[in-house]
């Protein structure tokens, strides 16, 4: 019985002869040819004498099938056999040639070794030198850049200044309006809870105050905006990066850091006070909302609070926080799209690490406020 | 061989808002010819291409593609016909995350059941036959040259070894040594793989050496249709001025016909 293995679908072989003839048929494509390598392994080829290939039967055939077929010759030469093969269109001779000639001996492939866990620690710590470096780098090329900018101030570009404001700024107003309102109400619902069980329901303006001007409108406002545009800057640059496009700029004397990122850094350092006023007036009433219907304290109370309670300087301690977080949202946003190199993903990765990177500089500059403030009393007389 | 069109195009009349681009273009296109597609910039020789390969519908007429209507396939149908043709993009269309391996691996990856090994090697095979040399296999597009992306974007349309190829601008920003290989490679392609060919072009050097039969579009129509020998016999004003303008004059002269 001669010994067989075929498929419906596909290629099929079949070897006869006491493994003296294989019989080719059916869809040699590389469509056909799946798990095709797999079954002639599993046959019991002849020892030695000539092995005749008939591929009369071969339906089609491409690239694919004739490295198949390549690869049988190989291996049974190696066994000590002759190989013939027969039945084969003329056309394919070419092919067959160009496979045989052109076949790679050996694949070198990318996976090199893991790293052990020192070395995986000192590139990620030389990786983080090198980023804050560059970072302190890109800082100080921005300043120079800006005070040549302020000594010639046709160098500012006002209308890029304005078009940013209004994308980063203006057409935020919604989303940081909504947001913030309803933190306020959150805040107030959570402090409700606990101040009507002390009958201190009128120290809901303390709390809603406190809450919304020191800490979370400046927050909130600065989280939004670096969402919003601090990842737009990293994607926009980035792609120009990728493209040349900042390179076209160079050649032609024009200095990217002055038409990309300073009209973007002067933008959102008006614009994010500004959003902070907003996101404070939002907060405090969306607070003053709850207070009137849970708390039984009226508008006219609660405001009557607020003035005594709220401190112009807590005002201006939060605002003062925002450019700040401007010049970090900026200045992280555009830095990441610079480091973009050269792919889609790239600019992608650099997108990502501009948010993480910003959100996570925020937090710690707000930190670093609130542990100031604390010891020097700042914002609370 | 039998003759039998891969391509028909009926009446095709392709419009952007009221500017016309095509206005009744038929062409039809048999089988293992490598056919161009040529013109000054601008006639739409590209968006013809893209109207082919079901990229973009045409305002009115009818493209057969390998016996298929593409204006009425369903989605099923429409994507296995998507596999039997391939195309080259201008700029290659690589994908820059992936290495040139990868690039080619990833047909392959989607529309077969072969192992990861098989995979790999077969798309060795492909970037050996599209001439790359063995060690660009792992490099990313960016760092190659203008001439080696073709070659590796050439690569990746082969993987699945489709009937049809079609390829905008092969030629367009390479130097002439490079795109003579190119040439070259298209050629022994043609051969080895026996594939239809449609190319889009304005490269004179490429259309005499590489292409069976060029149809030269001008004025909304094709004003020239047949062998370059022929076309360049042509008394069409506009064909005559393709091929008779001072560097049409010196490829033609260079290819042996002086016009």
């Amino acid at each position: 019985m001669p010994e067989s293995s075929t498929a419906n679908v596909g290629a099929s072989v079949v070897l006869l002869e006491a493994g003296h003839r294989l019989v080719c048929g059916g869809d040699w494509s590389v469509h056909g040819i799946a798990g095709l390598r797999a079954r002639l392994a599993k046959l019991s080829w002849g020892v030695s004498g000539e092995l005749v290939i008939d591929f009369s039967q071969v339906t089609r055939l491409d690239t694919a099938g004739v490295w198949v077929l390549h690869h049988i010759e190989m291996d049974r030469v190696q066994h000590g056999q002759a190989v013939r093969v027969e039945g084969m269109h003329a056309q394919y001779a070419t092919l067959r040639g160009l496979v045989e000639s052109r076949a790679p001996q050996k694949i070198e492939t990318l996976n090199a070794p893991a790293p052990g866990l020192l070395e995986a620690l000192g590139r990620k710590a030389w990786h983080w030198f090198e980023q804050t470096r560059g970072m302190l780098h890109f800082m100080g090329e921005n300043t120079v850049a800006l005070l040549r900018a302020l000594k010639s101030p046709r160098h500012l570009r006002f209308r890029h200044i304005f078009a940013n404001i209004q994308q980063a700024g203006f057409d935020a107003l919604p989303i940081v309006g909504l947001l913030s309102f309803l933190i306020g109400m959150v805040i107030a619902y959570q402090g409700a809870v606990q101040l009507a069980r002390y009958g201190a329901n009128i120290f809901i303006a303390d709390l809603v105050g406190h809450a919304t001007l020191r800490e979370l409108a400046p927050m909130m406002v600065a989280i939004i905006v670096a969402g919003r545009s601090g990842s737009a800057y990293a994607a926009q640059i980035g792609t120009m990066k990728v493209t040349e496009e900042i390179d076209a700029l160079r050649t032609m004397g024009v200095s990217p850091l002055e038409l990309l990122v300073l009209p973007k850094l002067i933008a959102l350092m008006i614009t994010l006070p500004l959003l902070t006023v907003f996101a404070d007036f939002t907060g405090v009433l969306g607070g003053m909302l709850v207070a009137s219907t849970q708390l039984d304290v009226d508008i006219y109370t609660f405001l009557d609070r607020f003035d005594d309670a709220i401190k112009a300087s807590t005002f201006l301690f939060g605002v003062g926080k925002a450019p700040v977080f401007a010049l970090i949202i900026a200045l992280v946003g555009c830095y990441s799209g610079f480091q973009a190199r050269g792919s889609a993903d790239s600019v992608g990765r650099q997108t990502t690490v501009s948010v993480v990177q910003s959100i996570f500089l925020i937090i710690i500059a707000d930190a670093i406020f609130s542990i100031v403030a604390s010891a020097t009393n700042l914002g609370w007389k | 061989m039998k003759r039998e069109p891969v391509i028909d195009i009926a009446h095709l009349v392709t419009r952007f808002g009221d500017t016309v681009l095509h206005e009744d273009i038929s062409l039809t296109i048999e089988r293992g010819e490598v056919f161009a597609i040529a013109g000054a910039s601008g006639c739409g020789k590209s968006t013809l291409l893209r109207e082919m390969v079901m990229l973009m519908p045409p305002y009115a007429g009818r493209i057969r593609v390998l016996g298929h209507d593409i204006a009425h396939l369903s989605t099923a149908k429409a994507a296995r016909l998507r596999r039997r043709w391939a195309m080259m993009f201008q700029g290659g269309a690589l994908f820059s995350g992936l290495t040139v391996a990868e690039n080619v691996a990833l047909p392959l990856r989607e529309h077969t059941d072969l192992t990861r090994e098989d995979i790999d090697e077969l798309a060795h095979i492909k970037i050996a036959l599209a001439g790359l040399p063995a060690d660009s296999a792992n490099k990313y597009p960016r760092e190659l040259s203008g001439g080696l992306k073709k070659r590796a974007a050439l690569a990746r349309a082969i993987a699945l070894d489709p009937e049809l190829l079609f390829l905008d601008e092969p030629s367009a920003g390479l130097d002439p040594l490079a795109a003579s290989g190119l040439d070259e490679l298209i050629l022994s392609l043609k051969e080895s793989l026996k594939l239809t060919i449609i190319i889009v072009t304005h490269d004179l050097d490429m259309l005499w050496r590489v292409t069976d039969r060029v149809a030269i579009l001008g004025d909304k129509r094709v004003v020239g249709l047949g062998t370059m020998p022929a076309l360049a016999e042509s008394p069409h004003p506009l064909v005559r001025e393709y091929f008779h303008g001072p560097r049409g004059r010196a490829v033609g002269v260079l290819h042996g016909n002086q016009g």
